[in-house]
């Protein structure tokens, strides 16, 4: 899988009438608009590398540079200095007949405004590329309408795109994409003149295609949100200039600098962080060989009114509540497995936040996270939650417990004589006492 | 006094290239003659109706029934005004010089607009074209092709030629950009772009150009009749000539009758089968129904999400 499919090394784009002296003045270190005089740069000195069945997002605002470097992939701008390979092969200073191959092949793209050719049917759209490869009619139009149904169009091959909607015409420009039958697919702003509801449809479709298709993806935005969905790594360019490469949690918790950090804040984290990235240690939990008394007092040291039960390989097998508990020790039993109950809310640990909420609310318990596996890996309580919403380092850093309240005890003696006993010393008054950690109060008072 | 004599280096220029391109330009004269003459000898071959009926169909075709009506009408009037076989040889020479000017300029047109050096040439060059009095072109065309329908016919292609030459580049230039760098992105030649990309998107353009040539060329005929071509720009000549205005009057009406047509017909190429009441237009339509009628199914349960669900995604 990490193997690598396109390769950019020290691209420079300057646009305007001394490119080249401009590429020296910025390798000597000169700044953008030092270099203005003698060209517009759009790209400065680009690297990073693609890997095959990746989505690499190009994330900047207009004026970043993130068109310019799209188009440098498959040449359609040539770059005025560094070197572009795709699987290894150069693509820059190469013959145009044999860029134009590698184009037919190897890399193919899809346009924000769709670009398709309105004078010709949806079917012969989607068979243009192969049309161009010299297949022949009967052949390419069959092809067509299969990826046409697809990308959800069947039956549509016979319309104009004029008599599709914004969204159906990009679906014709994926699938004209998808029929050129290349490893690579460059996506320009593809779904930035959508409107928001079909957006978020076809981010998701794509998501669904790529989990199908396995192609590699390079895929420009300027929508931080629409980054974070898609990509398995972001790049985010700023003035013609990469200022951080990293996976989505990477850019949100811990962005390289301060232009980074201001873009990443309104960020939608809920869509983004996953539940492995916020969950704690898992607790309450106990094994089912073990006796009703360890569960009992792992429940009191936890502060909960139940706790898991995980089998051999630490596999999830259900919760016991405290109650239940109880009875079996007054029974005189010595295992749990009597009073098992299936734990009702489990998440899968690349859920995202967005998905935890209602599950988080109905279950007894610090939201359960398993594996693929059907491991517990870790508990997610709804106060961890919460702080991962905000901005700064609450994802993943200390968090602030809010104060215990006093023992029901304490209190009815207070109000008894306007005098407080003693505490008895097992009885927790705040969070620095060394019995409670990390519980949380809400499933104390349960 | 003339201190820098141009028109004498022209003149000799002139005297020059007839010296010696005698060869080149006699097998122009031929050519265009045999055009010109051949052209208005099938116009006027058939009975007259035959031709307006034709005329009149391919109105309705273009355009609508109720074209096909008024040419029937003006081209009516035309025989009623005894005016039938110069309207056919002005027709004729119009047609002749539309297509001469068209096959010029189209070329040039999508050349200009590939290439910013030839571009940055033809544009004072069709300036000087279009702006140069008319009458001027005939003298040297009646040195190289003496007096008759060629030296008219010189004088109008190189009159109409801006034009179609402009419209050519201009329609090139504005289509989409990303629509070309999609073919390039697919890996098409710069011919397969041409042929599949540009010249189908800017054709409209192209189109609007061919009217306009066409409009120049007839609007050249009386200066063509100066030179002797026949037609009803001679007619229009000799009215002037003699002060008689009944002549001069229906001569001209006549060039009027055939421009109309011609800028109807035209016009409407750039929206083929676009117009409802056309017959073209009306086979589009069924065509349409049929290809709806047959997949029904398909187009009415086309996979958009209900709104509800889409909501709920994004709640």
């Amino acid at each position: 899988m990490s193997e690598t499919a396109l390769e950019a090394r020290h691209l420079f784009k300057v646009f305007g009438k001394n490119p080249n002296q401009a590429i020296r003045r910025l390798k000597a270190g000169e700044s953008r608009s030092a270099v203005a005089d003698a060209g517009t740069a759009a790209v400065i000195d680009a690297s990073f590398t693609v890997n095959r069945g990746e989505i690499f997002v190009i994330m900047g605002l207009s004026g970043s540079g993130k068109s310019t470097i799209i188009r440098m992939l498959n040449g359609l701008h040539e770059a005025t200095d560094g070197s572009v390979l795709v699987a290894g092969d150069p693509i820059t200073g190469i013959p145009a007949s044999r860029l134009r191959e590698i184009r037919r092949d190897r890399v193919s793209m899809v346009f924000q405004h769709f670009a398709l050719l309105p004078h010709r049917t949806v079917a012969a759209n989607v068979a243009y590329p192969l049309e161009l490869k010299g297949v022949g009619k009967t052949e390419r139009l069959a092809k067509a309408e299969e990826i046409l149904s697809l990308v959800g169009l069947e039956g549509q091959g016979e319309k104009l795109p004029s008599e599709l909607s914004g969204g159906m015409q990009q679906r014709v420009g994926i699938a004209r994409a998808l029929a050129a039958d290349t490893d690579i697919l460059l996506m320009d702003e593809a779904f930035s003149a959508l409107d928001p509801l079909i957006r978020r449809e076809m981010q998701e479709q794509l998501l669904e295609l790529q989990q199908k298709l396995q192609k590699t993806i390079v895929f420009i935005t300027h929508d931080l949100n629409e980054a974070m969905f898609l990509g398995d790594r972001i790049a985010v360019m700023r003035d013609g200039r990469i200022v951080q490469i990293g996976t989505p949690e990477d850019i949100l918790t811990d962005p390289a600098n301060s232009y980074v950090e201001q873009f990443v804040q309104d960020v939608d984290r809920a869509r983004v962080l996953t539940a492995a990235n916020v969950m704690e240690r898992p607790r309450p939990v106990v094994s089912e060989n073990a006796g009703p008394r360890t569960a009992l007092k792992q429940m009191r040291d936890a502060f909960m009114s139940a706790t898991y039960v995980v089998g051999r390989d630490r596999k999830l097998i259900g919760i016991v509540t405290d109650r239940d508990v109880v009875k079996l020790i007054r029974r005189g039993q010595s295992t749990l497995t009597s009073v098992i109950k299936p734990a009702a809310q489990v998440v899968d640990e690349d859920e995202i936040l967005m998905n935890l909420f209602i599950p988080a609310v109905e279950s007894p318990l610090p939201l359960a996270v398993a594996d693929a596996e059907g491991r517990l890996v870790g508990v997610i309580p709804r106060i961890t939650l919460l702080a991962a919403l905000g901005p700064g380092s609450g994802a993943t850093g200390e968090i602030n417990l809010p104060v215990l309240p006093l023992p029901q005890a304490e209190v009815d003696a207070v109000l008894d004589d306007g005098w407080t006993a003693e505490p008895s010393p097992n009885s927790p008054h705040t969070s620095n006492s060394p019995h409670t950690p990390d519980a949380p109060t809400e499933e104390v008072t349960r | 006094m003339n201190v820098l004599p141009i028109g004498s280096w022209v003149a000799v220029a002139v005297d020059w290239i007839k010296a010696n391109l005698d060869g080149l330009l006699s097998v122009i004269s031929t050519v265009v003659s045999f055009l010109v003459d051949g052209l208005s000898f099938v116009l006027l071959m058939p009975w007259f109706y035959v031709v307006i009926l034709i005329a009149a169909l391919i109105a309705w075709l273009v355009r609508s029934w109720r074209l096909a009506i008024g040419t029937v009408v003006s081209f009516g009037l035309i025989v009623a005004m005894g005016l039938w076989v110069p309207a056919m040889q002005t027709l004729a020479l119009v047609l002749v010089a539309g297509a001469v000017a068209v096959l010029i300029a189209i070329p040039l047109g999508i050349w200009s607009a590939r290439n910013a050096t030839v571009r940055a040439v033809l544009k004072p060059a069709l300036d000087f074209m279009q702006t140069m009095p008319a009458f001027v072109y005939l003298i040297p065309a009646i040195v190289f092709f003496s007096i008759g329908v060629v030296p008219g016919l010189v004088a109008t292609v190189i009159f109409a030629l801006p034009p179609g030459v402009r419209f050519t580049e201009l329609g090139i230039r504005g289509v989409d950009s990303e629509t070309v760098e999609a073919g390039q992105s697919f890996g098409a030649t710069p011919g397969q772009i041409l042929r599949g990309i540009q010249l189908p998107l800017a054709m409209p353009t192209i189109l609007a150009g061919v009217n306009q040539v066409i409009m120049l060329s007839l609007s050249m005929a009386v200066i063509a009749g100066m030179a002797g071509a026949d037609g009803l720009g001679k007619l229009v000549v000799e009215a002037i000539s003699t002060v008689n205005i009944a002549k001069g009057v229906e001569a001209g009406l006549g060039v009027v009758l055939i421009a109309v047509f011609l800028d109807r017909v035209t016009a409407s190429l750039g929206s083929l089968g676009e117009h409802p009441a056309s017959l073209l237009g009306m086979m589009a339509r069924r065509r349409t129904a049929r290809r709806l009628a047959a997949v029904p199914a398909a187009a009415v349960a086309t996979p958009e999400l209900p709104v509800e669900e889409k909501e709920l995604q994004n709640a």
